[in-house]
């Protein structure tokens, strides 16, 4: 079968499953809508919060992320992992125990204050947006690529997608298809993993991979790497040779440490994240639950590490000083007897995700660091569809300086493309790129869920339920079951819209934006959970005041540096904007401390709660006001 | 449960998270980060340590530490018979 078919046919497939799970779990009460009925097991759970925390940048971009930086791309893969043991320890099992379907209905309880309620209604709302537009960019991409479509036309499809298992099954529908992408997503990682261990060192397990030789020999531009060299010695001698720093080097350590912390905690701070813990029966189950969410999440994450490594090292070998021309149209044959096609150079480049610039008009690639076109990012700007007579796209851009060491970089190459690229660039069968694409969507639409999920449930529950028809007397909702799972699902499709329209109007790139829900996430609710479970003292006045502290100055300070044009030299004690989040969640802690023991204790009722959530007898389940 | 026990059980319960936690700080913001390039001095098979530390080996122990936390809990929650 040919490509395109095959894709059809496993990206078809896949949605076919994922729809016949929505129809066999559709959600009958707002129990069932918000919590999926409680009643999930630990594993399964697990599965499904790995699905949705890995969204389409982990498995797009993230291997892409950690072979351009090296050493420093280690910040990504312990701040993305290491949240989990916060979340485990700190979190899942006294949000459990308090037993509520939200997280702004644990602060509006807990804080006695419809006020802190509004403002984590906004914060989650504009937290999970801010992400969510990242994944329907991510569908988009894949679309593109994979299934020919045009972007919007791709947003669209997986709109409707989400549409149909989101509105109809709510949490419990989500859930169990978020079991189902787990498996479609895992598979997909590691199949392409495992042959690119294979290729590059004989290694079975691509975690092992990194610890292992050279099986060829490759000649980085400057010299001749032999075959049998170790995996990360023949990485960090290409690179410097090329210019570059080693791959093992690690660089500006303060700013690795911010942003560390910064995606721990906000990882623990995520509402979409959190809310999965409220779906399992007991406390210990939430307690081992985040411990399977990680181990399903481990999987992927140890694997990252070595991928990114194997492309690199794929890259130099692949494309220095190939011939443009022959390479892109019938291939060549290295040295040693190995093919070496260039297709997918072409295709991602009139995808203009790639691009090359013949600087010295050789005719051949050179591949080195440096800025390949002259651009405040080295972006190309491309002349329409123009092309040179070898075929190579045109571009705009003036020439950059010439006289780099060890020769000028004639190649941009997008850092999203690499883990959907790698196939190809490996010459894997067809059906393993096929993989990659139902994959790819399956990252992106299970995190969307989740995220549009959480997004509807804050309307639908904490605003119209706890705040806009709150009964003053009874304290209970004015709305009927009925009436607010109507509302939830209305406020689905609303949220699914609106993310329709952020991922055909991006704001930012995937990872730039996906770094923004990090650091609000990180500064508003992570404290004022923590603050809430660990210290009985904290009160209505700390809690608002350090939540709108952290995120007010969290939202300021990136909105000026990444979007208003700040200058670097301006950094506060040099934390560059995606790591601010830890300052403004130290802000948080202190600003809460300092205004509650200025102000009146918490009332008893409040600190009977707090007793009562921090032991694990009596949960029951998760109930309704 | 009497005051007494509750708060006992309380100060237990945070004494197992607090050692877990350094756990969970030495090898990811210790041995990744800030003794990184100490690490590094040692290597296996071509990896450095510190490299492996940030990128691979945190993970693993991150992993094992929630279900050792899962596992001690649950005897603490029966000690103190607060357990579901």
């Amino acid at each position: 079968m040919d490509l395109q078919t095959l894709i059809y046919l496993f990206v078809g497939l896949s949605f076919a499953l994922y729809i016949g799970i929505a129809i066999w779990a559709k959600a009958a009460s707002t129990k069932d809508f918000y919590v999926a009925g409680g009643g999930v097991h630990p594993i399964a759970n697990g599965m499904a919060t790995a699905a949705d925390w890995m969204s389409a940048a982990s498995f797009i971009s993230l291997a892409g992320l950690i072979s351009y930086k090296g050493s420093d791309g280690g910040a990504y893969l312990m701040g993305w992992t290491g949240g989990y043991v916060l979340l485990a320890l700190l979190l899942a099992p006294y949000l459990r125990k308090f037993g509520k379907f939200t997280v702004p209905d644990f602060i509006g309880d807990r804080y006695y204050s419809s006020l802190a309620r509004t403002v984590a209604v906004i914060a989650t709302i504009f937290v999970s947006f801010t992400y969510v537009a990242g994944q329907m960019r991510g569908v988009g991409i894949v679309f593109s690529r994979f299934l020919q479509v045009d972007v919007n036309t791709g947003v669209i499809i997986g709109m409707v997608i989400v549409f149909i298992y989101a509105v109809m099954g709510g949490m419990k529908g989500i859930t169990y298809t978020q079991v189902a992408q787990y498996t479609v997503m895992i598979i997909a990682y590691l199949i392409p993993a495992i042959f690119l261990s294979l290729m590059v060192t004989d290694n079975f397990f691509p975690q092992l991979g990194i610890f292992a030789k050279t099986t060829f020999a490759f000649h980085d531009g400057v010299k001749e790497i032999p075959a049998g060299t170790f995996l990360m010695h023949a990485l960090d001698t290409s690179l410097t040779d090329l210019g570059f720093k080693a791959y093992t080097q690690p660089g500006n350590l303060w700013n690795m440490f911010m942003l560390t912390v910064a995606l721990m905690v906000g990882t623990a701070g995520l509402p979409h994240v959190i809310v999965r813990f409220f779906t399992v029966p007991k406390v210990k189950d939430a307690r081992a639950s985040a411990g399977w969410a990680l181990f399903f999440i481990a999987i992927l994450y140890t694997t990252v590490a070595s991928v990114a490594a194997f492309s690199r090292v794929n890259t130099i070998d692949r494309v220095q000083n190939v011939e443009y021309k022959t390479w892109v149209t019938q291939g060549v044959k290295k040295a040693d007897g190995r093919e070496n096609h260039g297709a997918w150079f072409k295709t991602w480049e009139n995808g203009s995700l790639l691009a090359w610039n013949d600087r010295n008009g050789d005719g051949k690639i050179q591949y080195a660091a440096g800025k390949a076109f002259d651009d405040k990012k080295g972006k190309p700007h491309f002349d329409g569809k123009k092309t040179a007579p070898d075929g190579h796209r045109l571009t705009t851009n003036a020439l950059p300086a010439k006289g780099a060491k060890p020769f000028d970089n004639e190649v941009y190459i997008d850092r999203d493309i690499i883990v959907l690229a790698n196939p190809e660039i490996a010459n894997l069968p067809n059906w393993v790129i096929a993989l990659i694409a139902a994959g790819g969507l399956a990252a992106a639409l299970s995190t969307a869920a989740g995220l549009l999920l959480v997004i509807s449930a804050s309307i639908s529950h904490d605003l119209l339920g706890q705040v806009i028809y709150k009964d003053a007397k009874t304290g209970k909702s004015k709305l009927s079951e009925k009436s607010e799972l109507l509302a939830a699902r209305l406020a689905a499709v609303a949220a699914i819209v609106v993310a329709g329209y952020l991922g055909i109007n991006p704001p930012g790139f995937v990872a730039q934006v996906v770094a923004f829900a990090f650091g609000l996430a990180a500064a508003s609710f992570f404290p004022a959970i923590i603050l809430g479970i660990f210290d009985k003292r904290m009160n209505k006045a700390g809690a608002v005041a350090g939540i709108l502290t952290g995120l007010i100055f969290t939202f300021a300070y990136i909105v000026y540096f990444v979007f208003m044009g700040g200058d670097k030299s301006d950094y506060l004690f040099g934390i560059a904007p995606t790591g601010i989040g830890t300052l403004g969640m130290v802000l948080h802690f202190i600003v809460a401390y300092v205004v509650s023991r200025m102000t009146e204790p918490p009332p008893q009722h409040i600190q009977d709660l707090v007793e009562h959530i921090r032991v694990p007898r009596g949960a029951g389940e998760a109930h309704d006001h | 449960m009497t005051e007494e026990k509750a708060q006992a059980y309380w100060r237990e319960n945070i004494s197992t998270i607090l050692k877990l936690l350094v756990v969970w700080f030495l090898v990811s913001y210790g041995a990744g980060i800030l003794f990184i390039n100490q690490l590094n001095a040692i290597e296996i098979s071509g990896v450095k340590l510190g490299f492996w530390f940030a990128q691979q080996g945190s993970i693993y122990v991150f992993v094992i530490l929630i279900f050792v936390y899962v596992k001690m809990m649950n005897r603490i929650d029966e000690k103190y018979d607060v357990h579901e």
